[in-house]
């Protein structure tokens, strides 16, 4: 219990700090997100509104590079939404640590984020990865809404965002989102397949169409009877 | 565009609360657990290529491949992800410059 007392104060400031780091450097990734988003006709507040109310890069970025791409709205809204369902699996798993009801609940649901899931589940003591969770989902929600309007601002300012090459920012910005998740040899098959199938449909269904098609390959291989879970 | 905004920002929104109100045992089944971690991995690879290497219906390899081989390099290199996305803009602009 004493040792606990002397440790606590410590942990409080490390976790803070390594939440406030998070969220520093999300906010310059929102820059980019602001800037994408503007060069694919959103407008600034548009590109804010998504931020406030998304507030899940994957699904923003998404959303903004169909739509941008010249695919259908819908077709970005379901990118969107589907690339959003692994955050629902990190809420089933926040939801016994964090305990949060109510007005608490809907508060917690929206802080539910890459960053936020992983740095709760990286504390073994669940006080920790409480304050983890809230202080982390805080942080990356001010520096990201910060980033998005300085970014869209900014980018609004250049009259041919294109001429800056900001539309190759967007596939830059989705291969740095999927690296880290490359490292196993059936999600990089998936990858593979995935992009294949996205590459082949393309001349042969609308804009933004075969980006869904390519989830088909998830679906399939997620289905897969002999897939060994891990 | 804002119905597109909301919508999504509603459905993304739906989700996450959905997931923090459901029973932990819904996570038990493993085929749950593997699309959920492969559904990512295969929109964002298909995202990377179609934003890449699609115009319109056309397949096309342009200034924004120069992009992406550089955004590739960056990320082996484990620069910061502001780094990455400047470096393949950056790479994009030069191709545009010259050619």
């Amino acid at each position: 219990m004493s040792a606990e007392r002397d440790t606590w104060p410590a942990v409080r400031t490390a976790v803070v700090r390594d939440a406030v780091g998070i969220g520093v450097a999300t906010g310059a990734y929102a820059l980019s997100f602001g800037a994408i988003a503007q060069t694919a006709g959103f407008s600034v507040v548009e590109a804010c509104v998504l931020s406030l109310a998304m507030f899940t890069g994957a699904s923003q970025f998404a959303l903004v590079g169909v739509v941008g791409a010249g695919g259908a709205a819908s077709a970005g809204v379901a990118t969107a939404v589907l690339l959003g369902t692994r955050n629902a699996l990190y809420g089933v798993r926040l939801a016994p640590l964090v305990r949060a009801h109510g007005l608490r609940r809907l508060g917690a649901a929206h802080l539910v984020i890459d960053e936020s899931a992983a740095m709760a589940t990286a504390r073994e003591d669940p006080r920790a990865g409480r304050l983890g969770f809230w202080a982390t989902g805080l942080a990356v929600f001010i520096f990201w809404n910060a980033g998005t309007l300085i970014g869209a601002a900014g980018a609004s300012a250049i009259a041919d965002p294109r001429s800056l090459g900001l539309d190759a920012a967007a596939p830059a910005a989705f291969l740095a989102l999927v690296a880290p998740r490359l490292l196993h040899r059936e999600t990089a098959v998936v990858a593979a397949l995935a992009a294949l199938a996205a590459l082949a449909s393309t001349p042969f269904v609308a804009a933004g169409v075969p980006v869904l098609l390519a989830a088909l390959v998830a679906v399939a291989a997620g289905l897969r009877p002999e897939a060994r879970s891990r | 565009m804002w119905a597109a905004v909301l919508i999504a920002s509603g459905g993304c929104y739906a989700l996450k609360l959905a997931g923090m109100s459901v029973p932990e045992r819904v996570l038990a089944d493993a085929r749950v657990r593997r699309i959920g971690a492969l559904l990512p991995v295969a929109l964002l690879s298909a995202l990377v290529v179609t934003q890449t290497f699609a115009t319109g219906h056309d397949l096309t390899v342009d200034a924004r491949s120069a992009g992406l081989v550089v955004a590739a390099a960056a990320v082996l290199a484990r620069v910061p992800f502001l780094v990455v996305v400047t470096a393949a803009s950056a790479a994009a602009a030069l191709v545009r410059a010259v050619s």
